[in-house]
């Protein structure tokens, strides 16, 4: 659109414009080396490292005392972190898919987009933001931190992504479905229920597996408001500790042993969300392929 | 005209007025629940800034461009400068470092078609589902040595010599620093800058590029010419994004910054930013009314900041998609729906 545009001379490519040219594609090649290594980096380096922090203790037991710390194991992790995903999941996804039909199949006009703008904005706040705002709200009006509080902040961030993407599924189902499923006699939530949605269904999985993947990695939201501990703990009322929070705490600590165990952590995690990142992806291309 | 209706509610008359009843109740449902998106903002936004209001009410305009912080009862004093001071300095060098980077893979993804540039379109997207933590970890046990040991004294012993610049990297290369942080940052942001670069990059006429081809461009003059033009609000609404995610970041920045309150030239001495602040004295805060309090202003002037550049990327990446007539900006943000670090 600019005006530098005009005052290319397109003679033969030769000199500074071949130089140029070569110059711009190695530039090309090196932006895509030094974006890839790293980062291929850290899949390959989290993968050696935390291989071998897997033992039977590391699943099983909680941590051991400061004597012989590479003998405990983060079980209280895993089962907290099922807890408050968990608890997130349950809360969100419901709450996500209902909006993402009122907005693929009844919204229009002010509300629907107002809603729309919201839910972008949702999904642009820091996480940490959602964290201080369940703390706020939720740790310091109970007194204590909490696995509620935990996924409450996780639902936070679930909830727009799941209405979000499932708005966007919904809306691949052709519209001549509906009409047939109405023109059968169907009432409009019948049709939206037992036609829409089992059309849509990979993809409605799709968006929730995006959703537990990002809730699966978060430790921000969850320091603030499920603090972590050392021990198994079952009660949605308590501290609760989390993978992704020993992982850091542990990060943090000068002992080796306990370095070690955060690198399987961070393997268990990066290979729990890569899992359901890549398997959203293939069910939603595949779907994308069904439906077209 | 009045008569079929007639019959026909006449002709099944319980079922259905109460299949209209649940119809009605069904849409009002979903209505209500998108409405509780609506209602979920506010009280976020309500619950925070009262929280905030007392830190406001004491210290005023005080509170932003204030630098110390101290949060020992009878003494209080918060001023969130150095701060607000650290979040943008790292994200600055996020920026400068990550966005170049990754607006030069979007444009490769966009020339190389076929069977290299697919894998790795879907490999980039994909790693934009590392958990944040499993970047920090990384960055402190991996990326950290590595630039104290070799990239951080080779920078002060060349740019630190060279004037005006040269403030930026004195200092000992050792020990925590935003520089670290900063490019920790810029390798996490990289695959969400490059996927909306390549979506916004992707909607340019491919003709526009053929045309330029056709004249005898070369592939250089080509982008320059028929793509980046286009692109350019595009790629600027990117780098928002990437910017605001910097900004946001905990985890990964609190493990390598050093969480030192303190503003100074050097980008080779520690630092804090807003969420890492936040991270490290929540505890200490939370049965404390006025650091509570200070801390939650804290949360405001992140998300005023977050949410100010939200809303310009999504305007400028639209503003690419009705400048080539395409309906791009839709599906150019549900690549925000991809788990990003936190």
């Amino acid at each position: 659109m600019s005006a530098a545009a005009g005052t290319v001379s397109l003679g033969p490519v030769r000199g500074i414009r071949r130089a140029k040219d070569t110059g711009f594609t190695v530039f090309l090649w090196t932006c895509a080396v030094l974006a890839l290594v790293p980062l291929t980096w850290i899949a390959f380096y989290v993968m050696s490292k935390g291989i071998g922090a897997l033992s039977w203790n590391f699943f099983t037991k909680v941590p051991a005392g400061p004597l012989n710390p590479e003998q405990g194991g983060i079980v209280q992790s895993f089962i907290g972190t099922g807890l408050i995903v968990g608890i997130a999941t349950v809360i969100a996804v419901p709450l996500g898919i209902l909006s993402g039909i009122y907005l693929a199949e009844y919204g229009k006009g002010r509300t629907a987009s107002a809603i729309r703008l919201v839910a972008y904005v949702l999904l642009s706040t820091p996480s940490i933001v959602a964290g201080a705002f369940i703390w706020a709200l939720v740790v310091v009006a109970l007194g204590n931190f909490s696995a509620l509080a935990g996924g409450l902040s996780l639902v936070v961030l679930m909830w727009p992504i799941v209405a979000i993407a499932s708005e966007a599924v919904l809306r691949l189902v052709p519209q001549e479905l509906r009409e047939g499923a109405l023109a059968l006699g169907l009432p409009r939530w019948k049709a939206i229920v037992r036609v829409v949605m089992p059309t849509a269904g990979a993809g409605l999985l799709t968006a929730v597996m995006l959703a537990v993947a990002r809730a699966l990695g978060e430790t921000a939201p969850i320091l603030l408001t499920a603090l972590g501990n050392d021990y198994v703990n079952t009660d949605i009322r308590a501290p609760t500790d989390a993978v992704p929070l020993r992982v850091y705490d542990y990060a943090r600590t000068p002992v080796e042993a306990l370095h070690s165990i955060a690198w399987g952590g961070a393997l268990v995690l990066l290979v729990a969300v890569l899992f359901l990142a890549i398997s959203a992806r293939i069910l939603s291309t595949r779907q994308q392929k069904r439906i077209a | 005209m009045s008569e079929p209706t007639v019959v026909l509610g006449a002709g099944a008359p319980a079922r259905v007025r109460r299949s209209r009843v649940i119809d009605r109740g069904f849409r009002g449902t979903t209505l209500v629940v998108g409405l509780g998106l609506i209602a979920l903002l506010a009280l976020m936004l309500v619950e925070l800034t009262t929280g905030a209001w007392r830190t406001f009410d004491a210290f005023g305009l005080r509170f932003f461009i204030g630098t110390s912080w101290n949060p020992v009862s009878g003494r209080e004093d918060f001023g969130a400068l150095p701060f607000i001071f650290g979040s943008l300095v790292t994200s600055g060098v996020a920026i400068v470092i990550g966005v170049p980077i990754a607006v030069g893979l979007a444009l490769l993804l966009n020339q190389v078609r076929g069977s290299i540039a697919n894998p790795l379109t879907v490999f980039v997207d994909i790693l934009a589902a590392i958990p944040s933590v499993v970047y920090g970890l990384w960055a402190l046990f991996v990326l950290k040595p590595i630039l104290d040991s070799s990239v951080e004294p080779f920078l002060i012993a060349t740019l630190g010599k060279v004037p005006l610049i040269g403030a930026l990297f004195r200092g000992k290369a050792q020990g925590p620093d935003l520089f670290t942080a900063g490019v920790i940052l810029a390798i996490m942001i990289l695959p969400i800058v490059t996927a909306v670069s390549r979506e916004v990059i992707a909607v340019v006429p491919r003709d526009l590029r053929e045309a330029a081809l056709a004249l005898g461009a070369t592939r250089y003059e080509s982008v320059r010419l028929a793509v980046l033009p286009y692109a350019r609000s595009g790629i600027i609404g990117a780098s928002m994004l990437g910017l605001g995610r910097a900004l946001g970041e905990t985890i990964a920045v609190s493990l390598v910054v050093g969480n030192t309150p303190r503003i100074g030239w050097s980008l080779m001495q520690p630092g804090a930013t807003i969420p890492s602040w936040i991270a490290s004295s929540f505890r200490e805060a939370t049965s404390v009314g006025l650091h509570r309090s200070a801390l939650l202003a804290l949360a405001v002037t992140l998300v005023i900041v977050a949410f100010v550049l939200a809303a310009l990327s999504r305007l400028l990446v639209r503003r690419t998609s009705d400048l080539v007539g395409g309906s791009a900006a839709d599906e150019v943000v549900t690549e925000g729906i991809y788990p990003r670090a936190g």
